[in-house]
């Protein structure tokens, strides 16, 4: 059902894609860090057209966990500096491997990619638009330390340009959970995505829900959107998550962020029994096989 | 004093062939000639008649469009549903209205409207049109970035 299917947006895929991949990656998870050779001689081209360390050193792991092998290409490459169009690398690439993980600076690269590639192409993030991948290992996450089902989870800091929690948020109302938008003023998530979710409640302060909730879902506020460099330090000091901030929250509250964090997240709470935040990291690699398994091979 | 009848013939004359677009919303004949490509160049006779009185349309005016020796084809003319959707298409031949249309918003508009946001792929020297889904009567989702347009379409217009 799978093979040879582009995975672009978590728009499209359906509960039953989702509960599939999540199954396959827990299949996968004895396999992930001793490796299983299922993609030898499958190679995985990955195509980074701006930095993101974290993305391509786990695809590059997991392709090499399954026996499979890896090319690189990045924006320094001589064709892309001679000026290449994304549409003429893809049609040359895909010729060269067997699936394409592709992280490009402006929205919509992905889509047009799988619009014109023969071999599924994976979206490794696309300007602020979507990081599927990052979707399908916070669920992987969520279902493994906590509960999938019901869920009751708080989303807290840059809604409105963070895509990551916009596509978290899409995927998780699929499973009926009851989500709470924590934001400041001004970067509250949009209302086009805020109607469609079935459970929602909007907040401005992490203390009004964080008693309530399985998860915390912690990101980045960046500087950049703020015009005044005063009103980011207030909005950043007022959004840090301390040892204060979660006393007396729920015996089983799990704390993730997509990292990397800047001072979002206090040092201390990485000690805390509720950080899960590097094991969330770690199952980039479970996830990332699977998907590579069965984009190239159908099962796993 | 000129009667009635001779003054709307003065307005916009009776055309032998060609198409009329009638019941446009009051104010968009010019994205109308936009839409279908009609520019200052265009070989065709082009009447455009604005703010004529209407008993179907709000605020009682209509633009109208008169296109000389041409047929639209109903692919042409969906797009205008997106501006006007309460327009008509009539194609006349010789000075017969020889067939009436409305028009019926398509599901998915190619090179019709640019995206608002600049950093779409779509707005890059890539070889790819813009393409939006129509989800509901005026709101549009950008097939590549996603980006939402719910107003003021026609500033987007290509």
């Amino acid at each position: 059902m799978f093979k040879k299917r582009h995975v672009v947006s978590v728009r499209d895929l359906t509960r039953e894609d989702i509960e599939f991949i999540l199954d396959c990656s827990e299949r996968m998870m004895p396999y992930a860090k001793t490796g299983v050779r299922v993609l030898q001689n499958r190679i995985l081209a990955l195509l980074f057209f701006e930095p993101s360390t974290r993305t391509q050193l786990s695809f590059d792991s997991a392709m090499k966990r399954l026996g499979g092998s890896t090319l690189s290409l990045t924006s320094e490459e001589s064709s892309v500096l001679k000026g290449e169009t994304l549409a003429d690398t893809i049609k040359v690439v895909e010729e060269y491997a067997d699936a394409i993980v592709l992280r490009h600076p402006r929205e919509g690269a992905a889509r047009m990619a799988s619009e014109i590639s023969r071999i599924p192409i994976i979206n490794g993030g696309d300007g602020a638009g979507h990081h599927p991948t990052q979707t399908l290992l916070d669920l992987y996450t969520i279902k493994k330390e906590s509960h999938l089902d019901d869920l009751d989870i708080a989303l807290l800091g840059d809604l409105k340009y963070g895509r990551t929690a916009h596509s978290l948020a899409y995927a998780l109302n699929m499973f009926n959970a009851n989500i709470a938008l924590v934001a400041p003023e001004g970067l509250q998530m949009p209302k086009h995505i805020v109607n469609t979710l079935d459970s929602v409640r909007l907040a401005e302060n992490v203390d009004e829900v964080i008693r309530d909730v399985d998860v915390l879902y912690v990101t980045r506020i960046q500087k950049e959107r703020f015009p005044d460099p005063n009103e980011y330090l207030r909005v950043a000091k007022s959004y840090r998550l301390t040892l204060r901030v979660i006393e007396r929250v729920r015996e089983n509250l799990i704390i993730m962020h997509p990292l990397p964090r800047v001072d979002e997240i206090a040092p201390e709470v990485d000690q805390t029994k509720h950080a899960r935040y590097f094991k969330q990291a770690f199952y980039g690699i479970p996830v990332r096989m699977a998907l590579l398994a069965i984009l190239m091979n159908g099962a796993i | 004093m000129i009667p009635k009848k001779v003054k709307e013939e003065l307005r916009v004359r009776s055309i032998k062939n060609g198409s009329v677009i009638d019941h446009i919303t009051a104010g968009n004949a010019l994205n109308v000639l936009k839409i279908l490509d009609i520019t200052g160049t265009t070989k065709a006779i082009v009447s455009v008649a604005m703010n004529v009185s209407s008993k179907r349309l709000p605020f009682g005016r209509k633009d109208i469009v008169k296109i000389e020796d041409r047929e639209l084809v109903p692919a042409e003319v969906d797009k205008i549903a997106l501006i006007a959707p309460q327009a008509t298409i009539n194609i006349i031949r010789d000075y017969e209205v020889v067939q009436k249309n409305s028009v019926v918003l398509p599901n998915v508009i190619t090179h019709v409207v640019r995206c608002p946001n600049l950093n779409c792929i779509s707005n890059s020297r890539e070889p790819v049109y813009s393409k939006f889904r129509v989800l509901d009567s005026f709101v549009l989702r950008c097939n590549y970035c996603e980006t939402i347009i719910d107003s003021d379409i026609a500033a987007y217009l290509i």
